[in-house]
């Protein structure tokens, strides 16, 4: 639970963002995020929160881990974490019209 | 030392890059050999035992290097008491709202499971969110019972601040990682000579707040990721300044930790929150190592506004089998799930005795499901 899992942010509505984790489209809120965040950005969620924005030259080396642990089955524990922290944010629908 | 099982299939996939995963392991065997004795170092992190018991670092760890997990379970530090809270709370009519985990841990004499079968409504969420937003759509009380450490409570403090509705309270059992560490340092028996910091909790206090306890105790704190790779590369860190006798604090996790952490979080986490001593299961009573709403929110708070009577639980002698349960050593750093008679036979995760059993970031879980020293 302590594991916070990475996702692109798509919009930003407010003070939520549609937020793209590995193909899983979701909503995610921005009230405790360290920086502001635009589309295109990365955020690292925990608990439907984003609670930092990734640094740009970070971004590859920090979902590595998780596209590993992606791969994974079902039953594999860690792998429950990551897609449970994804499952913590609420459906995010479509991108909107700009 | 030990070959590296880093041939195709499966094993393929436990580093991204098998050439550092063997000089890292060098490095280290190297390091203990020099050093010439057995260095205990622990991690509070359940994320980093799932990672580490997951891609079988240990069986790659020189002998004379010993990593221990610590109390890096919240769910698993939750006390009797607070679980005893919220069950009252729960057969009292009460809608209770929490993170899975937290169901199955066990009270005095019951676990919020064990009211769900007796007609109590207990709701699993994933996020605090989810939490108001159940309150939005009913008109019943609903109790956000709230377990984490700091990362966790940031998203409790969130949703205190975001106008939630009259009928939402939050029974916080939150936790607060440094204080704990200052007890473990100081448990005779223990002898930990560093630790090994958990990069997401990190990223919200910021690897400067170990300033402090390093300077107290000279014992050297390493931030660290998740990967294999980083936590190899941290124990590797960890270990040199243990052999330098230098304590200081490292961050090793520089793309997802900064010194100052992250201000916005911080402040929302501490206009909500003030820390109060409490026991932590199986541990010890921890000088500020309780995250409770402060007074000014005492409307939101669920101990305040509610008589939360637990005495009715209290009918009856705890079962046997949670006295011979050592969870409590284990989160210490002084036993290893391997040491309980009750592991794998009397407490299993279908059924689990302790709370080390019941989370997937409890210790005994994870050696559960992927071996604490596996052969690769």
């Amino acid at each position: 639970m302590c594991l916070g899992v990475p996702g692109r942010v798509l919009e930003v509505r407010g003070q939520t963002a549609l937020v793209d984790f590995f193909g899983i489209r979701r909503e995610t809120r921005l009230d405790v995020v360290d920086q502001p965040v635009a589309p295109g950005d990365y955020i690292l969620n925990h608990v439907g929160f984003a609670i930092r924005k990734i640094p740009e030259a970070e971004i590859l080396d920090t979902l590595a881990l998780y596209e590993l642990l992606l791969r994974e089955a079902e039953g594999d524990m860690m792998a429950a974490d990551v897609r449970g922290e994804i499952g913590a944010a609420p459906p995010g629908g479509e991108v909107s019209d700009a | 030392m030990p070959e590296l099982a880093l041939g195709g299939g499966v094993r393929e996939l436990r580093f991204r890059d098998p050439e550092r995963a063997r000089a890292l392991s060098r490095a280290l065997a190297g390091l203990c050999g020099r050093i010439g004795r057995t260095v205990s170092v622990m991690h509070v992190c359940g994320s980093h035992e799932q990672s580490i018991a997951k891609f079988g670092l240990r069986s790659i760890l020189p002998k004379g290097l010993n990593v221990i997990m610590g109390p890096g379970c919240p769910v698993c530090v939750t006390d009797v008491p607070e679980v005893d809270e919220a069950v009252a709370l729960a057969l009292d009519g009460k809608i209770i709202a929490t993170y899975g985990d937290m169901v199955r841990v066990p009270g005095t004499m019951k676990s919020l499971g064990d009211a769900q079968a007796e007609g109590a409504r207990i709701e699993i969420i994933y996020s605090a969110a989810e939490a108001v937003e159940l309150a939005r759509d009913t008109t019943e009380e609903v109790v956000f019972f709230a377990s984490g450490f700091e990362t966790t409570a940031v998203a409790t403090a969130a949703v205190v601040l975001a106008d939630p509705p009259p009928n939402f309270s939050v029974l916080s059992a939150h936790k607060y990682i440094p204080p704990v560490m200052e007890i473990v340092a100081e448990m005779p028996g223990t002898r930990v000579e560093g630790f090994l910091a958990a990069g997401h909790a990190a990223a919200i206090t910021g690897s400067d707040i170990f300033e402090r306890f390093v300077e107290h105790h000279r014992i050297p704190v390493v931030v660290a990721g998740f990967e294999p790779l980083d936590i190899l590369a941290g124990l590797v860190k960890l270990v040199e300044l243990v052999r330098d006798g230098t304590p200081r604090v490292v961050n090793m996790f520089p793309r997802c930790v900064s010194p100052e952490g992250n201000r916005n979080a911080q402040a929302r986490l501490w206009r909500v929150f003030r820390t109060v001593g409490g026991n932590w299961r199986g541990i010890a009573h921890v000088p500020n190592g309780n995250l409770r709403l402060r007074d000014e929110f005492a409307p939101v708070d669920a101990r305040r506004r509610f008589e939360i009577d637990v005495r009715r639980l209290w009918n009856h002698a705890p079962a046997t089998l949670t006295q011979a349960c050592i969870c409590g050593d284990i989160m210490a750093g002084i036993a290893s799930p391997g040491g309980c008679p009750l592991f794998g036979s009397e407490c299993t995760p279908d059924a689990p005795v302790g709370a080390c059993m019941v989370s997937s970031e409890g210790t005994c879980k994870i050696w559960h499901q992927y071996g604490g020293h596996p052969d690769l």
